[in-house]
């Protein structure tokens, strides 16, 4: 118990009319969700009123500033529309990135079908046509490979959105999609998968020699 | 040239992927080739014929680059094979850890077909 006589009820401190007041707006809280965190302080500061010191008046009025700055900060959040980025904007965008990678790769084996016809027909050139095609060919199945590199790095892509999906949903007081903001993965082994990594910090065919060399 | 008689399994959850790195081999004389989709499929593949060469990815399901080669090394008939893995991983820990499982060389992602030869002729033996 607190032998504070403002905390203590009976003739000091009215606290069973605190809690009370308190456990009204707790329970506003859970059925409607209409609770405002600052009307909250501002109704324990409009009963304490008469026993508050300045100092303490201050720091409550301080409290219900801040009440008001995360009443406001959920309804911005409240107000992007939360189902409309669960529901439309992230489909969409996954279903355009998912479309990128579908149509890319129907172009990539339609040159390379091309490529395996010219590779066919590079046995009737002379030999040096025949080299000079079968160099340029070589370039081409090269080349493609930027489909495979594409499509996981778009597969990144996606996790990051599914990701911000499942933050701004936890933000603006739904459940969690259960989305974990790492974008890396482990693999069954128990070692991280990155995909792709950017130019400027991937390792190059040569530094991975290197490192090989050094084992 | 006349083409390298040595049987290649490549193994790549990409068929495109797959496709590339068969017609790179073909260019670079290697004809034999056979493709698995994942690494169960590669072992069934590696028990029942006779491979000099596995060309890998790592990042596959339910089986990974990664898991076949433990599993390849691990098995007496097989751990004697080359193994090179072609990867997007280019993180030093993912090399290692790949070196520390007993891979024969490391190819990262994308390559073109002279690194491709190169690594080759550098397991077979024959750089």
């Amino acid at each position: 118990m607190h032998d504070d006589p403002r905390l203590g009820g009976g003739n000091g401190f009215p606290l069973m009319t605190l809690k009370e007041r308190l456990q009204d707006h707790h329970e506003d809280a859970q059925s409607a969700k209409s609770v405002i965190l600052g009307d909250v302080v501002t109704a324990v500061i409009d009963t304490m009123a008469e026993r508050l010191s300045p100092t303490e008046h201050m720091l409550l009025e301080e409290i219900a500033g801040l009440g008001r700055i995360i009443d406001q900060a959920k309804a911005e959040v409240a107000g992007v529309s939360v189902e409309s980025i669960r529901g439309s904007h992230i489909p969409t965008a996954t279903g355009e990135l998912g479309a990128i990678v579908e149509h890319t790769a129907l172009a990539t084996n339609c040159i390379l079908e091309s490529c395996e016809m010219l590779d066919k027909l590079s046995s009737d050139l002379s030999s040096e046509h025949s080299r000079i095609l079968q160099a340029a060919v070589t370039q081409i199945y090269e080349a493609c490979s930027f489909q495979d590199i594409t499509g996981q790095r778009i597969t990144k892509v996606v996790k990051a959105l599914q990701a911000i999906e499942g933050k701004v949903l936890e933000l603006a007081g739904g459940q969690s999609t259960g989305v974990v903001m790492h974008l890396d993965v482990s693999s069954p082994e128990g070692c991280i998968m990155h995909g792709p990594a950017l130019p400027a910090e991937a390792m190059d065919q040569d530094d991975i020699d290197k490192l090989l060399a050094d084992f | 040239m006349a083409a390298n008689p040595i049987n290649v399994l490549i193994v790549d959850d990409y068929k495109t992927m797959l496709r590339i790195i068969r017609n790179l081999l073909k260019q670079i004389d290697f004809e034999n080739v056979e493709e698995a989709s994942d690494g169960n499929e590669a072992l069934t593949k590696l028990h029942a014929g006779n491979f000099g060469l596995i060309i890998s990815d790592w990042n596959m399901e339910p089986m990974t680059g990664l898991q076949l080669l433990q599993q390849v090394r691990a098995d007496p008939k097989l751990k004697a094979t080359p193994f090179i893995m072609v990867t997007a991983e280019s993180k030093t820990e993912n090399v290692i850890v790949a070196k520390q499982a007993g891979v024969s060389n490391y190819i990262v992602k994308p390559f073109n077909a002279e690194t491709l030869r190169s690594k080759i002729q550098k397991v077979l033996g024959h750089a």
